[in-house]
Parts: structure tokens; sequence; C-alpha cells
């Protein structure tokens, strides 16, 4: 079959449901017992598994199988989650990361067999099985060794002896309840039989045509494998009755014998201890069919309690499956672009409505109401192309666990706002920067744990990532309580790396010091390590974060930790913006950064450090001249009052003096093109609806 | 004259071809002189609109322009070459000259007179070797009907001037 045009939705799944056990094992780790959680991770696993097999890659098939085996026991209760097996799995789904990536590139999935891992999860299927079911398999060791095995000694009631959980109490419970009958078999497969395997797999498709097999010890799995001794126990719900059922079980050729019984819950492990199983060990069949048959109807006294309990948490596991088509985001950009020329040429039909005043009210009415159409028009698009930061952020709990173990230092990853949205081309971007930050502050900014102590903070590390939405920007802050950067240390640093002299070190104030870090080459790690301090570092993310028009900013307070602080555009194409005259000439501000509009007087200018000021409502804010800025003559009197644009970043503020204002306008902001080296106050161009280029101010780069 | 001869036949000779090269030029005015632009290079000329200066840029950058939709930075030749500032008159032009690396840029002329054939025996190379050679803006010149038309080399027109 050729699969290759599934290639693509395969890496896709494959993706989604790596992250999946990814984030579902990193839970199973802090609550080993969520049953909701293993089933999730166990249907993620299965998944994989029947798409690496129908793709045709068999190692990862293999791999992901015996992950679906280690978990399928897990899911039985036969093993207990621990550590060690977590950082097994995690391996694994490293491995599989593996073949996925190079499936991608070559389309092959490469040779390597990841031996090690699969005898790893063997092991662990292994240990568990002689640890917990430890008990239950001495019954039968115990009947086998006295008499020959073939006849009475293995019609043990052995279901008594699985240990249900949970979850598979209530089904049992729940299938009582609606009248099911509940029964345990057991089935002894013939000495001499030379497919076991294949003769307990007919059992089983015999048995499914008369009900439901719920359990089954060994599991399914191991059952095809062949993992299993010379006999099976099944708990099925089904109509029919036990002979039926057991009939069915013996119509498969060399099956020695079959046993069953109507189950009684109170009489298996989680009710009864060791005594009651060995004891019943005892029993023959025939009797004991005949006398749990007659019990059958006490059974219903049991469920009310079990059935309160089951509605419950049901739901919770069943996520609401969303309609979705993927795209390509070359479509979307030219559905943008389209979209962008379309606002354009309704600014010219606004431009061209306001010339021939009010002549034609029907013409101005559908000129708004294009207006509102190219707008939602926009919207729609835009939001179309918004991705929630939660696809990059996502893996970020799992780089920390893999660090704290790296580093030998306790840390937890605190994230809020996942859902915060930006466009696509900006999430893709954000990874890598976010990522370094997350490293920094787990290598850099989180002490040892003797410092921590010392210093009265509990021993776990504290790193948080939060983003949220704030008007037009979206803002990411990576955040930790650790040391605090060592001001100290970065000016001796950036002496020494002649970045700066002495002298103009001891004039700095702290913040520019700090923003030293930014600068290239800046590493203050003393020793290097594999996880940050590289050299290559702090100036990569504000250069990568500027390349998407945002911003970095880093607070800090020795001693208490530090607060990275990562600012973005929600969207890069389309902007609000006020549009101003200065000396003549028409610029755009984005509306995102004005905070307010102000009429200064020319009395209210004071001079600070030979710099003009003003007071507004008792803060002091710098003025910017813009007509000095952009080399113009303004074209209003020095004696007039001034119209002051007060803009924000961060927490700095200016006020730009401009001569008028013209109005806020939906503007398409355009490149000025490579062979223009913009001047780093010109964000780009935008073209008006008289067909004029004006140009945008970057209210940030001018403070 | 005896050496362009040679020229010619060495050429011939690379190229393995007996025909002589025919080359399209646009031939433009700036102040007295006239040049020619290899039409090759010509993506569009337009009449003069208004520019929108850009702040901070050197002298010869008049500004950018909108051509459909796209934005365009515009030169001055004249500042260029040193020449004094332009006279925008009815005749001025903005020609737009693509470009591979840096993408599409236009130029002002005064006037844009017509298009020429010239054959490679009525161009005239300049040496490349002179050191004044280095700031000069023309690759040879032609002969068209008894005048001479300097062909400007585009790629040091537009180089930018940062060295």
């Amino acid at each position: 079959m050729d699969v290759s045009q599934y290639l693509e939705i395969f890496l896709d799944e494959t993706n989604e449901h790596l992250q999946n056990l990814n984030t579902q094992i990193l839970e199973l780790e802090s609550d080993p017992e969520n049953m909701d959680n293993i089933n999730e991770i166990f249907r993620a696993a299965h998944s994989l598994k029947g798409m690496a097999g129908t793709m045709g890659y068999k190692r990862m098939q293999n791999l992901t199988h015996d992950m679906e085996n280690v978990f399928s026991e897990v899911r039985n209760g036969n093993i207990k989650v621990t550590p060690d097996m977590i950082d097994v799995l995690f391996q694994c789904l490293d491995a599989l990361e593996e073949y996925k990536n190079n499936i991608q590139e070559t389309s092959d999935e490469g040779t390597n067999d990841n031996e090690n891992l699969i005898k790893a999860l063997n092991d662990i299927l292994n240990g568990g099985k002689s640890e917990a079911p430890a008990a239950k398999e001495e019954t039968p060791a115990a009947a086998a060794t006295a008499p020959a095995a073939e006849s009475g000694a293995a019609g043990t009631e052995k279901w008594n002896d699985i240990a249900f959980d949970d979850s598979q109490v209530r089904v049992i419970k729940e299938a009582i309840k609606q009248g099911k009958n509940v029964y345990g078999i057991n089935v002894v497969v013939q000495e001499s039989c030379i497919l076991k395997a294949a003769r307990a797999f007919l059992v089983f498709k015999a048995v499914e045509e008369k009900g439901e097999i719920i359990v089954s010890v060994p599991s399914a799995q191991d059952v095809e494998d062949e993992k299993f001794d010379r006999d099976f126990t099944l708990i099925i719900l089904s109509d029919y009755s036990l002979d039926d059922i057991i009939k069915a079980a013996e119509s498969v050729s060399e099956i020695a014998q079959v046993t069953g019984a109507v189950l009684e819950l109170e009489k298996t492990r989680n009710y009864h201890e060791e005594e009651e199983a060995s004891e019943s060990a005892a029993e023959e069949k025939k009797e004991a069919v005949a006398e749990v048959k007659t019990a059958e109807p006490k059974k219903e006294e049991k469920k009310p309690a079990a059935a309160a309990k089951a509605p419950e948490k049901k739901p919770a596991n069943k996520p609401v499956v969303n309609r979705t088509v993927r795209v390509d985001i070359e479509k979307l950009d030219s559905l943008m672009n389209l979209v962008s020329e379309l606002i354009i040429a309704k600014n010219s039909l606004v431009a061209a409505s306001s010339n021939d005043q009010g002549n034609n009210s029907a013409f101005n009415e559908q000129i708004e109401y294009l207006e509102n159409v190219t707008t939602n028009l926009h919207e729609s698009v835009m939001k179309v192309r918004m991705v929630p930061i939660e696809s990059v952020v996502v893996k970020f709990p799992r780089m920390i666990r893999d660090l704290s173990k790296k580093l030998d230092k306790k840390m937890e990853l605190y994230m809020t706002g996942e859902e915060t949205e930006l466009d696509r081309t900006v999430v893709d971007e954000i990874g890598d920067p976010l990522m370094h930050l997350l490293r920094n502050s787990a290598d850099h900014g989180l002490e040892s744990a003797e410092v921590r102590a010392q210093r009265g903070k509990p021993e776990q590390g504290s790193i948080f990532l939060d983003a949220y939405q704030d008007g037009n920007n979206v803002v990411i802050e990576v955040r930790d309580d650790g040391n605090g950067i060592d001001v100290e240390a970065v000016k001796n640093k950036a002496i020494e790396r002649n970045l700066v002299t002495t002298e103009q070190a001891a004039n700095m104030p702290e913040k520019d010091i700090i923003n030293l870090l930014f600068q290239p080459g800046f590493s203050t790690s003393d020793k290097v390590t594999d996880v940050s301090g590289r050299g290559v570092g702090l100036d990569v993310v504000k250069s990568k974060i500027e390349s998407l028009s945002g911003e970095v900013e880093v607070k800090s307070k020795w001693g208490e930790g530090s607060t990275w602080t990562i600012r973005l555009p929600l969207t890069l194409a389309i902007i609000q913006a006020l549009m101003v005259v200065v000396g003549g000439e028409k610029y755009a501000i984005s509306l995102g950064s004005i905070q307010t509009i102000e009429d200064i007087s020319p009395n209210d200018i004071k001079l600070v450090e030979n710099k003009e000021v003003i007071n507004l409502r008792g803060t002091v804010i710098p003025l910017i001249r813009l007509t000095k800025v952009l080399d113009v003559e303004s074209t209003r009197a020095p004696e007039d009052n001034l119209i002051v644009v007060i803009v924000k970043k961060g927490d700095k503020m200016a006020g730009l003096v401009i001569d008028e204002l013209i109005g806020q306008q939906e503007i398409v902001i355009k490149s000025l093109g490579k062979y223009i080296k913009q001047c780093k106050f010109i964000s780009g161009a935008t073209i008006l609806g008289d067909g004029e280029v004006a140009l945008i101010l970057d209210a940030n780069a001018l403070l | 004259m005896e050496e362009l001869s040679m020229k010619e036949t060495l050429k011939a000779g690379d190229e393995r071809k007996v025909e002589e090269d025919f080359f399209q030029y646009i031939v433009i005015r700036l102040g007295e002189e006239q040049y020619g632009i290899d039409i090759r290079y010509i993506d569009n000329i337009v009449r003069m609109q208004h520019i929108t200066r850009v702040p901070k840029v050197p002298a010869y950058l008049k500004g950018v322009i909108n051509l459909r939709g796209e934005v365009l930075p515009v030169m001055s030749l004249r500042i260029k070459m040193g020449l004094e500032a332009d006279e925008l008159t009815r005749a001025t032009r903005i020609i737009i000259l693509k470009q591979e690396q840096q993408g599409s840029v236009g130029i002002i002329v005064d006037e844009v007179k017509e298009v020429v054939t010239l054959g490679s025996s009525a161009i005239e190379k300049l040496s490349q070797n002179t050191a004044e050679s280095k700031k000069s803006f023309i690759t040879g010149v032609g002969k068209h009907n008894g005048e001479l038309i300097s062909l400007l080399d585009l790629n040091s027109i537009t180089l930018e001037e940062n060295a």
C-alpha cells in the first residue's frame, strides 16, 4: 500500500500523541494512581502503535507495543508506577521523537532498534509480574506441583484471585445493575498444544460472540504473545448462561478444560485476602458452577453504592472534539495579503467619499458597511492564524523536569495562560527564546539547595511562565525565585569583555548594566554547562524577539529572583494606528503604544538636565520633539499649545510632540524594503487611502 | 578603432557567434547629457509622483513611493552622480529598476527619450582597471546616429555607499 500520502497526517498525529504522552506521563509522575491518566496514556500509546504499524514503521511499532504492554499492566493494576519506570518511559518518548524526526526528514524511521529501552520495558513488565501478582501465581504453582495439571488441579476459581481496580469493579457493578451476568472462567490449554496463542485467540473470539471480555489475566496482549503458562482467566459480561459460555470456549480444539462460575465480587481479592483464594482452590469445578449459579440473585444487593460512584468520573474523560481543517500556512498568508489589499482599496474609497462631501448619503452608508465588513474579515482571518501558545509551552514542564535531574536542583514550573493566542508565525518562533530563558532561570537563576536553605527559601525552586494579553500585545513572563542578577558580576564581566570602560560602568544605572546581558557574546556563568552558558544566549533571544517586532525586558532583585518580560504584538500585518502630521508629513503611530494625547502649554515645559520634560498628573515625562527627530520644520508657531502624544514602553514613558492629529486608522504594514536601511524608529510604511505612502513611527525605539 | 575591432573578433570568437549581439537601451536625459539604460533591467517607467521622504537616509535617497500597492524606494540619479538637485518638470519620470538582491528601486530622470538598439560594435567598453572607474557609473559609451550615449552601470548606481 502506498502510504506516502498519509505521511503528513501521520507526522501531525504522532506529534500530538507524543505531546499528549509527555504531558500525561508527567502528570502520572506526580499522581501515580490517577486512572484517567493511565487510560489516556494507554490510548495514546495504542493509537501510536496502530499508526506506526499501518505506515510500516516496524521499530516504532515495536517500541510503542512494549510501552503499551507496560501501560496495560499498570492499567490492570498489576504494576505500580515507579519513578524508574517514568524515566524509562520518558526515554522511550525521546526515542519515538527521534523516529519521528527521522521519518520527517527521510521518510524512513532509521535503524536504531532501541533494544535497551525495549529490554528495560520488558524488565518492568516482568518485575511487575513477580511482585504484585505474586500471590496469584502462587496458587496455580502450588496446584500445578501436586497433581497432574491436566485435569482437576487447574480448575481453581482463579477469577476470584484477580485484583480488580476501581474502574473494573465499577464496570462489573454497572453490568450487574443492567441485569447482565458476570462470569469468571478459567481456560486450560492441553499440554500438547503447540499454538497456545492461536487457541487462546480462538477462545477469546468464541467467547466474545457470547459476551464482552472485560478482564483477562494475563492480559489479552500477553496471551496473544504466548506469555502465559497453560491457562488464562477471563471475566465476561454476558446475557447468555454460563453453560453457553463454557460450551463456546470448549468448542475450540486442544482446550483441556474450561471452568467457570458467576463472579462474586465479595469473593475476589479486593474483598478478601489470600486465605479465601487458597481455600477456594480446593473446590471442584462443577459444584462451584452449581453453587454459584444459585447464588446469582444475591448480587443485586451490592450495586447501589457503586452505581452512585460510577457516573461522576466518566464525563471528565471525554474531550470535546473540535471539528478542524488543516490548512497550509501559505494559503493563509495569501489570504491575508488579499485582505490587506482590500483594506487599502477600502481606505481609498473612504478618502474619495470624504472629498465630495456628503453629496450622496447612500454612498457613504455603503462605504461604512464596507468598512465594517473589511474589519470583520480582517479579524476573522487574523483569528484563523491565531494559535494558543500552548503548542509551544506544553513541552516545557518535561524540559524542566529533565533539567531538574540533570542539574540536581529541585524545581517546579508553574504555567498560566497557555490558552493565550498569538499569530501562528510568532508562536512558531517564540519557542526557542522561551526555552532559553527557562534554561537560564533553571541553571543560573535558581540557587543550589544549600544557598536556598541559607536564604530561608523552600528547597524546591519555582519557575513561573505566565502569558496574558495586554491590549494589542501579548506578554509572556518568565520568572524565578532564585538568585537574581548579580549586577556587580555583570559589570565586571562587561569591563573584562571590553563592552564598557570602567568609568562608563561606574556611572551606569543598574538597569543599563543589566541590559548589558543582551550584548552579543556575554555570559556570566563561570562554568559552561551544556544547559546554558555557551555565550550565545540572551543576545540571540533579544534579536529573535525584536525580529518579531517584540521586546524583552528584565527586572531583577539580588537574592530574590528575576523576571523576564517578553512583549509581542498580536498581529504583524495590520494594526490600528494614530495618524499624525509632523512638519507637513504624515506619520502613523501604533495605537498599542499610545497612552493619552495631551494639550500642553509651552509654559508647562520644564528643563531637567537640559532636556525638556512635562509634569503630567504627578509624573515627569520627557518630551521628544518629532520635528527634530525627523529633521523637519514645525508648522506651528512656538507660542502655540503643543499636541503631545504620550507613549509608553514597559514602565518608560515619553511625550511625542506633533503638529497635527488626523485620527485613528487601520493600516497595513509594508516593509520599506532592503534597499533603505531604515533608521531605527521607522518600523515600516503604509499606503494611505489617497495612495500616498506614510511612514510608521516606532514609538518604542524613540524611548 | 583597430583595438576595438580586435575586441570584437575576440568576443565573437569567445561566444562562437558570427553575428553581432544587439542590445536595447532606453535613452534618458539627465541635464545636458544622454544616458542609456539596458532595457532588460527596467521594470516600469512611471510619471513623477509624490515621494514620501524617509528621514536619516543618504541625500540621494529621496524617499518611497507607492507602486500598485508596493512601497518602493526612489533615488535621485543626479545627486548620486554628483550633479545639482533635480528640477521637476512635466518630463520628469521615475524608472523602476528590477534588482535581484535588493528588490526594486526607482531612479529619477529628467526625461525619457527613446529606445535604441545598439550592436556590440557600436559600444565602446570602458576599461575597468583604472582607479577612477571605481567611482564611475558608466560601463561604456554607445554611438547612435552620431550622438554619444553613456551606458549606465546599474550595479554601481544601486550599490549602497557604505563601503
